[in-house]
C-alpha cells in the first residue's frame, strides 16, 4: 500500500520550550484507519494539527498526497478533513449553512447533493434548517464531521471523536467510520479509549511524550505482543512451587491457592500439555483453569510504563 | 485548485455579511436614532446659537465629521469582533485549516466589515440630508475617501481582532483610542477655532487628516491641503497592510 500521508522526522517544540512532538516518522496508507492512542498530552492533537495547518512545524515535513503541507498548503489542505476534539461551532447559525460554507471555504462549487447525502449520512437531514445552539451534544459532534466532509476530503483526521459521548452513539461513530472507509476515505482518528482502537483501526500508532512509540497492524501486534495467561485453581494451597515445575514460568498467587502460566501464543508450542503432565507428576490436583488473553489496553499501558521509566 | 481561492473569499464574506443581516434592525435603526440625536442636540439645540463655520452652516459643517465618527466605529468593530469571535468559539480551525491565503482571508472579512460601515455610512448621509441641506462638491473624492476609510479602519479593526485576548481589550483600543481621537480630530468644530498652541498639538492626531479630506469632498474647505490627507490615508492603510501580512506569516496569536 503506497502512503498517502507521508510524516517525516516532525519536530514541534513550543515558544515555552515544551516539546510536544520529538522526530516523529509515519506513513499513513490509503484508505487505512489509523488509530493513534496515548495518554492525554502525547501529543496527539499536536501531531494532527501541524498535518492540518493549525500549529506550525519546528522540523521536519510532512507530504499529503506528495503535496508538501507547507510550500504547497493549497492542494495539502484541499484533501484534508478535520474534526476537532472540542465541539466549535458557531451556535446562531443553520445546520446546513454551516456545512455549505465548509464547503465554500475549501473553494469547492455549491453541490447541494453532495451536501444532503453527507447531511443523511449523519442523520441531520431533518435538523439541516435547525440552529446549531439547539442541538444536543452528539448531533453537533456530527455537524463538525458534516463539515469536515463538505469538500470531500480524501483523508479525515477525527480528534477524539468519542470524547464524552454515550455508548451508544459511540457506536453510531464507528458506524460511521466504516461507512467513510468503505467509500475510500482514509482515517485517522485518536483517541485514548482502548476499545475504540480495537473496534475500527487497521493499524494502531502508540504515541507518549511526543515519540511514536509503534505503529503496527491491530491484528498483529495482538498476536505479537499478546500473551495468554494460565490460571490454575489449587485443591489445596501451596507454600512453594515444587522442585519439579521450575521450569515453568510460573507464578504462585492467593497465597498459595493458584497458579498462573504466562505463554505466548505466536510461539510454536504453548508448553500446556508439558505443564499439566508435570502438575500430575508432582501430584498437584486441580479444581478449576482457566485462561485470559491480554488486551490491546494491557499492551498499551505496558509500552507507556516502559517508556516511563526509561 | 489553481490561482486565488474566490469561492474561500465569497465563504467568508456571505458568513460575515449574514451576521449582518440576521440583526438588520439593529444595524440600521440605532445609527439613524444616534444621528439624529446628534443633530438634535448639535444641529438644532447648540448649532442654531452658533454661526457659520468656514461658510458652512454648523449643522451641515457637522455632517462629514458625524460619518467618519460612525463609519471608522462601525468598521473596526464588525471586523474586530468578525474575527476575534471565531478565535473565543475555538470556529477559527477550520480557517486555518482551510486552502485560503491571508490575503484571502482577509479580503472576506475586510470586504465585510467595510460594506457594513459604507452602508451605515451611507445610512447617516441620508439622516442627515433631512436635517440639514447639504451639498457634496466632489462625489468621486467622497466616495474614495469613505471607501478608504472603511477598508483601511476595517483592517485596523481586524488586527485589534487578532490581538484582542479577551473582550475587553476588544473594546479597549476603539473606547480609549479611536473614539476620542476622532472627537478631537475637527468632527465637530474646524481645527482653526483652536488656540495656536492645540492647533500643533491636533496636527499629530491622524484622524485630522481624514475628517479634514472627508469634509473637503463635501464643502471644498480644508484644515489641511488634500493632498496632505490623501498620503495620510495611504500611509494608514499600507501600514495596516503590513501589519496584517506580518501577522499572517508569523502566525502571531493564530498559528502556535
Amino acid at each position: 500500500m503506497s502512503a498517502i500521508v507521508k510524516v517525516d522526522r516532525l519536530e514541534k517544540t513550543y515558544a515555552d520550550g515544551f516539546q510536544a512532538l520529538s522526530s516523529v516518522s509515519l506513513d499513513i496508507a490509503h484508505g487505512e484507519v489509523l488509530a493513534l492512542l496515548g495518554p492525554n498530552g502525547a501529543g496527539k492533537t499536536t501531531l494532527i494539527s501541524t498535518i492540518c495547518g493549525l500549529v506550525q512545524p519546528t522540523g521536519g515535513s510532512v507530504h499529503v498526497d506528495g503535496h508538501d503541507i507547507a510550500a504547497d498548503y493549497r492542494q495539502a489542505r484541499a484533501l484534508i478533513g478535520l474534526v476537532p476534539q472540542e465541539i466549535t461551532l458557531e451556535p446562531f447559525d443553520k445546520v446546513i449553512s454551516s456545512v455549505r460554507f465548509s464547503r465554500g471555504l475549501f473553494g469547492k462549487p455549491r453541490d447541494e447533493a453532495h451536501i444532503e447525502r453527507t447531511l443523511r449520512q449523519l442523520s441531520l437531514w431533518d435538523k439541516r434548517n435547525s440552529r446549531i445552539k439547539e442541538l444536543s451534544g452528539g448531533m453537533k459532534r456530527r455537524v463538525l464531521i458534516a463539515k469536515a466532509l463538505a469538500h470531500e476530503p480524501r483523508i479525515l483526521f477525527l480528534d477524539e471523536p468519542t470524547a464524552g459521548v454515550d455508548v451508544e452513539l459511540r457506536r453510531g461513530m464507528w458506524d460511521t467510520v466504516a461507512g467513510l472507509k468503505a467509500d475510500g476515505v482514509t482515517i485517522i482518528l485518536t483517541t485514548h479509549y482502548i476499545e475504540e482502537a480495537e473496534a475500527i483501526a487497521d493499524r494502531v500508532g502508540v504515541i507518549n511524550k511526543g515519540r511514536i512509540l509503534l505503529v503496527e497492524d491491530k491484528d498483529k501486534l495482538m498476536a505479537r505482543m499478546g500473551r495468554k495467561q494460565l490460571r490454575i485453581e489449587l485443591h489445596e494451597p501451596l507454600t512453594a512451587l515444587p522442585e519439579g515445575l521450575s521450569g515453568h514460568d510460573l507464578e504462585l498467587v492467593d497465597d498459595g491457592a493458584a497458579l498462573v502460566y504466562t505463554y505466548d501464543t505466536a510461539g510454536p508450542r504453548t508448553g500446556i500439555t508439558r505443564l499439566l503432565s508435570d502438575l500430575a507428576a508432582a501430584g498437584i490436583v486441580l479444581r478449576d483453569i482457566q485462561t485470559s488473553q491480554s488486551s490491546l489496553e494491557d499492551i498499551f499501558v505496558g509500552l507507556v510504563q516502559e517508556e516511563d521509566a526509561a | 485548485m489553481t490561482g486565488p481561492n474566490w469561492r474561500g473569499i465569497g465563504a467568508i464574506y456571505r458568513f460575515e455579511m449574514s451576521r449582518f443581516f440576521r440583526t438588520l434592525l439593529q444595524s440600521f435603526v440605532s445609527p439613524v436614532i444616534s444621528t439624529s440625536l446628534y443633530f438634535v442636540v448639535f444641529g438644532a439645540a447648540i448649532g442654531s446659537r452658533i454661526e457659520q463655520v468656514e461658510g458652512v452652516s454648523y449643522g451641515a459643517f457637522i455632517v462629514p465629521g458625524l460619518v467618519m465618527l460612525t463609519v471608522m466605529t462601525q468598521s473596526i468593530t464588525n471586523a474586530s469582533f468578525g474575527i476575534y469571535f471565531p478565535k473565543f468559539i475555538g470556529t477559527i480551525y477550520e480557517l486555518l485549516s482551510a486552502p485560503v491565503n491571508f490575503l484571502e482571508i482577509v479580503l472576506g472579512y475586510v470586504g465585510a466589515a467595510a460594506t457594513k460601515a459604507l452602508f451605515i455610512g451611507t445610512v447617516i448621509m441620508v439622516t442627515a440630508s433631512m436635517f440639514v441641506e447639504m451639498q457634496v462638491m466632489h462625489p468621486f473624492a467622497m466616495v474614495a475617501f469613505l471607501m478608504l476609510t472603511c477598508v483601511s479602519f476595517a483592517l485596523f479593526g481586524f488586527i485589534i481582532g487578532i490581538w484582542a485576548e479577551n473582550f475587553e481589550q476588544l473594546q479597549l483600543v476603539p473606547l480609549l483610542i479611536v473614539t476620542p481621537l476622532v472627537f478631537l480630530g475637527g468632527s465637530f468644530y474646524s481645527i482653526s477655532m483652536l488656540p495656536p498652541a492645540w492647533q500643533t498639538v491636533t496636527m499629530f492626531n491622524p484622524v485630522v487628516y481624514l475628517i479634514s479630506g472627508f469634509r473637503w469632498s463635501f464643502y471644498g474647505v480644508a484644515d489641511v491641503p488634500i493632498g496632505l490627507s490623501l498620503l495620510a490615508i495611504g500611509l494608514f492603510l499600507g501600514l495596516c497592510m503590513a501589519a496584517v501580512w506580518w501577522i499572517f506569516r508569523s502566525g502571531w496569536r493564530l498559528r502556535p
